[in-house]
């Protein structure tokens, strides 16, 4: 191995090295995660939404062909969302845009994600798997309400 | 070994297989390039349903993916293994075995292929259940993996041989890449053969009521990630054995090129798991494990970037370049007579793209940003769209001159159709990765939603972005057919005159070592492949508890057109 070729050996483990530091501190100091496995929720297959504390409030929703349910949520600015997403037919997918939230929903299995919503506005979201015929008209959004009314969902 | 004026005679059984194996495929892949094209215009809205074959978005997408990314991948790293190892270790094939590998292969795809265009099986190229597609569907792809199995066991005997005659010299590099290649896929196919033979198959024809979606996906991505590896390293060994020669200049290191081989053995399956970032019922520690292994398995193409550059700067610097950049210019981009040299320069541009996005997707929380976006298409349409299909295609080309006996026709087509395609990969790429970012959804016919002003869905920002992959669409199919073209051409011209086709010899673009080393230890597949088994079996044994543990209850199969179970 020649000296150039060994300096390129370094550098580059010197860049993946740089990269996984990257990913460990934003686990760790940014307690960004990615979804783990959930073991200690109970199956649903219907849809709820209640409040568990000031501020803090707990979504389980399913995924089906073609809808997601509930596909409109309100809720009040600065709520943190503990959302539980499983799915009663196939494999669906899930993204909130402008959020760090993207989920599978897969039946047999429950998925989990917390997210804060600081800002009012509208949060569409999407399905992103391939589910069928009519895939692409499977959507919906939060409502992110300034003044703090009652949160509710809609079909 | 001289190589400059070296010459293999295959058998003529061999010859003929290798141009069957090369010629069918491209017919495949054609069809698989229109289905491209068409989902470009089926995601603008331009158009509701396919004007030729039928159908929806869907259905092309399925016969796109499977046919190009599975079918003609397959066959060109079976033809590709079937002329480099005879050629290198002077030894026939056996014509019987090549024979039923190839009759298997073509069977499996005319199958799986007729099932999708029939409509049988929109699931598209991943198959995740419980969509259902037809049993004949999980048939063809089986018959199409054991014909691929059955090509290398072919070549095993060939190259045990050639260790015996041949005691203490090196392995030629090419048969250590098309080895490489296979150890891979071979591992790789058993996770989807488990997934196929034990679940899929018998729960599509009925004998077995439900299936664990969450393992049926885990099995798949064990499959699904060295399968990239797969149709890759076919375009390496091109990049190390080839393109340097082309170049007029020589491989920089050998040992390089050898660790490279080795480091994909280790580290190519291991990482399954990161095109799961999102799933439930799998711990993030074990996903956060394939994350550093695939940033692992991104160190041999970073050494590869080093070699394949230093290689180019000695081939422009003995072609009389200067300075520091000089070299760059001074590479043969535009001769006709060296036609196969853009094949390999465009995809290794390319590939700069595809790898950085690649690294992006493997980052863990990062993925969150762009999992299931058009953002991860725009990333793949870099690496086997890219480099991966330009090696393949120029290496098809070159082969079917080499064992039909043909001079290349529509040289100048054939050597300007990579940059053009290029410029189009370019164009499509940006508009897929930044509609992505925006939030543009994978698999997704926006046509008929998103993208069309009179639904309540419509999205006004992501249509600059669809509109840019129909020009690029439209400009990388142009380059298809240009390709299609010379290669057809050439097929069907007169054979070199004055020569016998019977007799006629195949030759190689070999290139050459210039820093050639011992480098012993990397002579021997064996600790390879266990240091791999050994990382395969802990990284994927947790995965595998966690699924089996948090999942309740089996799927029944469902069709793509209702929310109603089959049964």
């Amino acid at each position: 191995m020649d000296k150039s070729e060994k300096l390129a050996l370094i550098l580059s483990m010197m860049l993946l090295s740089l990269f996984f530091g990257a990913i460990v501190y934003a686990s760790m100091a940014r307690n960004i995660e990615v979804p783990t496995c959930i073991t200690d929720v109970e199956p649903f297959l219907t849809d709820t939404l209640f409040q568990t504390g000031p501020d803090e409030y707990e979504l389980q929703m399913v995924a089906r062909m073609w809808a997601f349910q509930p596909s409109v949520i309100r809720l009040p600015k600065g709520s943190t969302l503990n959302l539980y997403l499983t799915s009663q037919d196939i494999i669906h997918g899930f993204k909130v845009e402008r959020k760090n939230v993207n989920l599978m929903a897969a039946p047999g299995a429950i998925n989990y994600l917390q997210v804060t919503f600081d800002e009012a506005g509208e949060y569409k979201f999407a399905c992103h798997e391939f589910c069928g015929a009519a895939h692409h008209t499977m959507a919906g959004r939060f409502i992110i309400e300034d003044d703090s009314n009652e949160p509710e969902t809609a079909e | 070994m001289n190589t400059d004026n070296y010459t293999f005679q295959f058998s003529k059984s061999s010859k003929y297989l290798n141009s069957v194996l090369l010629i069918i495929p491209m017919v495949l892949l054609f069809i698989g390039v229109y289905g491209g094209l068409m989902q470009t215009l089926f995601r603008a809205g331009i158009i509701q349903s396919d004007p030729f074959v039928g159908g929806d978005y869907y259905k092309g997408l399925t016969f796109h993916g499977v046919l190009n990314a599975i079918v003609f991948t397959t066959f060109f790293a079976v033809a590709l293994g079937n002329a480099l190892i005879p050629y290198s270790l002077k030894k026939q094939l056996n014509s019987k075995i090549s024979w039923t590998s190839g009759i298997l292969m073509l069977v499996g795809s005319v199958l799986a292929a007729v099932v999708i265009l029939l409509g049988e099986a929109t699931v598209l190229y991943t198959f995740y259940p419980p969509l259902k597609a037809h049993p004949l569907f999980y048939v063809g792809l089986t018959l199409l993996v054991v014909g691929s199995w059955v090509a290398s066991y072919n070549w095993v005997p060939m190259y045990l041989e050639w260790r015996k005659e041949n005691k203490g010299e090196k392995t030629p590099l090419a048969v250590v890449g098309m080895f490489t290649t296979f150890i891979i896929w071979f591992i790789a196919t058993l996770a989807v053969a488990t997934e196929i033979l034990t679940m899929l198959l018998p729960w599509s024809m009925g004998l077995v009521d439900e299936v664990n979606v969450m393992l049926a996906r885990t099995l798949f991505w064990f499959f699904g990630h060295p399968l990239v590896y797969f149709w890759l390293l076919p375009a390496y060994v091109m990049y190390y054995s080839f393109l340097p020669k082309l170049a007029g200049g020589k491989l920089y290191s050998d040992m390089a090129g050898r660790l490279v081989f080795m480091l994909f053995i280790v580290f190519s399956i291991p990482v399954g798991t990161h095109h799961q970032y999102m799933d439930p019922a799998i711990g993030a520690q074990w996903k956060l494990l394939h994350g550093i292994f695939t940033l692992a398995v991104s160190m041999p193409s970073l050494i590869t970037a080093f070699t394949i550059a230093a290689s180019l700067e000695y081939a422009g610097r003995q072609r009389g370049a200067t300075g520091l950049f000089g070299w760059m210019g001074k590479l043969p981009y535009l001769d006709k007579e060296n036609w196969f040299f853009p094949y390999l320069i465009t995809g290794l541009v390319i590939f700069i793209f595809g790898g950085i996005g690649g690294i992006i997707n493997a980052s863990y929380q990062m993925n969150t940003v762009i999992h299931n976006t058009a953002w991860v298409p725009g990333h793949f349409h870099l690496t086997v769209a890219g480099p991966v299909l330009l090696a393949f295609l120029g290496g098809s080309l070159y082969m079917i001159g080499q064992f039909m006996n043909k001079e290349i026709r529509l040289k100048g087509t054939a050597m300007i159709m990579p940059y053009i395609y290029t410029i189009g990969l370019f164009i499509m790429s940006y508009g897929l990765k930044i509609g992505g970012l925006k939030g543009m959804p994978r698999r997704t016919n926006t046509g008929a939603s998103y993208a069309n002003p009179d639904s309540i869905l419509y999205q006004p920002d992501w249509i600059p972005y669809i509109n840019l992959t129909v020009v690029g669409g439209v400009i990388m199919f142009i380059g298809i057919v240009m390709f299609i073209a010379a290669f057809f051409t050439t097929v069907f011209s007169k054979s070199r005159p004055g020569t016998d086709p019977n007799v006629s010899n195949v030759t190689f673009p070999i290139s050459e070592p210039l820093h050639d080393e011992d480098a012993k230890w990397l002579r021997n597949f064996k600790p390879f492949i266990i240091i791999a088994i050994i990382l395969i079996v802990l990284s994927y044994t947790p995965v595998i508890i966690d699924v089996l543990q948090a999942t309740y209850g089996g799927s029944v199969p469902y069709s793509p057109n209702s929310p109603v179970p089959l049964r």
